[in-house]
């Protein structure tokens, strides 16, 4: 047949996959993280497997049941074909296998491909597991190197920023706009902790006040050094699989309701605003899929690099108005026993952040409580969950909305 | 390169770029505007990023902006820009309306605000390489 371009034209509308037809249709049914912290017994590599077989534990499958597999690569052992190798290295075979590009939002993003790929029938049970080990696990030149590769080589770069230093101009500038305090940017550091102290498994579990925060070292103003996520070797992984099957395992599934991206620049000195961010469009996306709102959230797990960045994807995603996120936080909203308990886990930072891998364990800690299986930590009656994630410099951004139910 | 240079992240032209570096070797700040619609755009592309045409002429920035963010580096990224740490890492939005990323220079950190009115100037740090700086403007 000749292709031509009204021979596209007359498909039906049928003939794509709508993607609210995502909603409700894939569960996860497993979930795990690794031991994180410094683990210089571990490979990165060693961290991804045993990341896998702790979520196939959890799931009650056995490897060969995997069909589809996504990792995403490391640091510090990093592969041209990163999930190629790390299915030869556990001997699956996989007839869908994918490396997330990078960290932050493409996590989710990977995530919401891989449901795709299960409601389209590319596979059934997706393993999606990832690890790293920057805090061990880096030479001195890979840890160079991953300084010096953020920003815009010829336009960015010469100028000496530092990685603090991008996240600290969006801070500043919200600050400006909003009136945003230190002290409202230091509430969040010290909500994580708070969560963390309730996380046997957190790397930093010692308890934190606001003067603690500012009396830390300015890294780059106005970021301290509380201020910035932790750096952390560690690993996690989901199960996903469809509806029809998530029914026989032995843990109750965790569905997918809702997911979005969105994507506003690659280099913060391009950013069309620095104080709202393109969680604007992937929020938006993952609501009008589950068909839920921010009122309807009953813990959030929102990406936390550097604290103001939390302020801009609350505000963002609809959970308070433009510019209130600091009190919102400030006021003990984002408490446990708050309207909106957020990073119940401790999040990037006090839980661990190792880097690329790092939205997993919002994924992970969502499932958990979701279970009703996180212990001292446990939100009462979390019935639906919203995890965010972003990387580069506010630049790719991604939302899930995972839920008990189906039909709510 | 100049010793006080040495060691730092040199940009590397491309063909797409090297008219805005030959701009700052004879100190002019230049920006790309589309000869079709007219659209002022930095950095430098091959194509217009408004309506994809691919004819863009330089023009010499007037060189005035205004601080739309920054922030003071304490810890350098790396020793080669050791010596000038404390530095200020900054977004200035031309008066053209791009914005670009640079450091202040010849200004106490602690004076800097979001709308300071700055200059372009320029600093050399090869015979191929001369970088935009900006600094508050005179009638601050
Ligand atoms: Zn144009």
């Amino acid at each position: 047949m000749q292709r031509t371009k009204s021979s596209f034209r007359v498909l039906p509308r049928s003939a794509f996959i709508e993607m609210d037809t995502l909603r409700g249709k894939v569960a996860i049914v497993g979930a795990a993280d690794t031991e994180v912290g410094k683990l210089p017994q571990f490979s990165a590599t060693g961290l991804c497997v045993d990341a896998a077989r702790r979520a196939l534990k959890d799931a009650g499958i056995q490897k060969d049941q995997v069909d589809g597999l996504v990792t995403c690569n490391s640091f510090a052992e990093p592969y041209m074909y990163h999930a190629e190798m790390i299915a030869e290295y556990l001997q699956i075979f996989p007839r869908y296998c994918v490396t997330a590009a990078a960290g932050g939002g493409t996590t989710f993003s990977s995530i919401q491909n891989a449901v795709a790929a299960i409601v389209s029938g590319l596979c059934d049970t997706v393993l999606v597991t990832m690890a790293d080990s920057l805090r061990t696990g880096l030479s001195r030149e890979q840890a160079m190197l991953i300084q010096a590769s953020t920003g815009h080589p010829e336009f960015e770069i010469p100028y000496g920023p530092t990685v603090p230093a991008f996240y600290a101009l969006i801070a500043r500038a919200h600050m400006e706009e909003y009136g945003t305090s230190p002290e409202q940017l230091a509430a969040v550091a010290v909500n994580a902790r708070l969560h963390a102290a309730r996380n046997p498994n957190a790397q930093m579990r010692e308890p934190i006040t606001i003067e603690d925060v500012l009396n830390s070292r300015m890294i780059a103003d106005p970021l301290h050094l509380l201020d910035c996520s932790l750096v952390s070797d560690g690993g996690a992984a989901v199960i996903l699989t469809s509806a029809e099957r998530a029914m026989d395992f032995p843990h109750a599934p965790v569905y997918l309701l809702g997911s979005g991206e969105g994507h506003g620049h690659e280099h913060i000195s391009q950013a069309r605003s620095l104080t709202t961010s393109a969680a604007l469009e992937s929020g938006a996306a993952a609501y009008k899929m589950a068909g839920l709102g921010p009122g309807d959230i009953d813990v959030a797990q929102i990406y936390d690099c550097f604290t103001p960045v939390v302020l801009i994807e609350l505000e963002d995603l609809g959970f308070c108005k433009k510019g209130e996120a600091g009190a919102f936080v400030a006021d003990g909203h984002t408490a446990l026993e708050g309207t909106l308990p957020m990073n119940t886990n401790g999040g990037l930072l006090s839980y661990c952040h190792p880097g690329n891998p790092g939205s997993m364990y919002a994924l992970t800690e969502a499932v958990f409580q979701l279970r009703n299986a996180a212990g001292e930590r446990q939100v009462r009656n979390a019935e639906t969950a919203l995890v965010h994630g972003q990387g580069g410099i506010m630049s790719s951004h991604a939302t899930l909305i995972l839920g008990k139910e189906t039909n709510r | 390169m100049t010793e006080a240079h040495a060691g730092k992240r040199f940009p590397r032209p491309t063909a797409v770029t090297a008219g805005y570096w030959e701009g700052c070797h004879k100190h002019r700040l230049l920006i790309q505007r589309c000869t079709q619609c007219e659209h002022l755009q930095f950095y430098p592309r091959s194509i217009c990023s408004s309506c994809m045409g691919r004819e863009l002429g330089w023009v010499h920035a007037s060189g005035q902006g205004q601080v739309s963010s920054y922030t003071v580096i304490r810890h350098p990224v790396s020793k080669a820009y050791a010596d000038e740490t404390p530095y200020v890492l900054a977004l200035i939005r031309l008066a053209e309306g791009p914005t670009m990323m640079s450091v202040l220079c010849n200004c106490e950190p602690e004076s800097i605000r979001v709308g300071l009115a700055v200059e372009v100037v320029f600093e050399r740090w090869s015979d191929e390489i001369t970088i935009a700086k900006f600094q508050p403007s005179k009638g601050n």
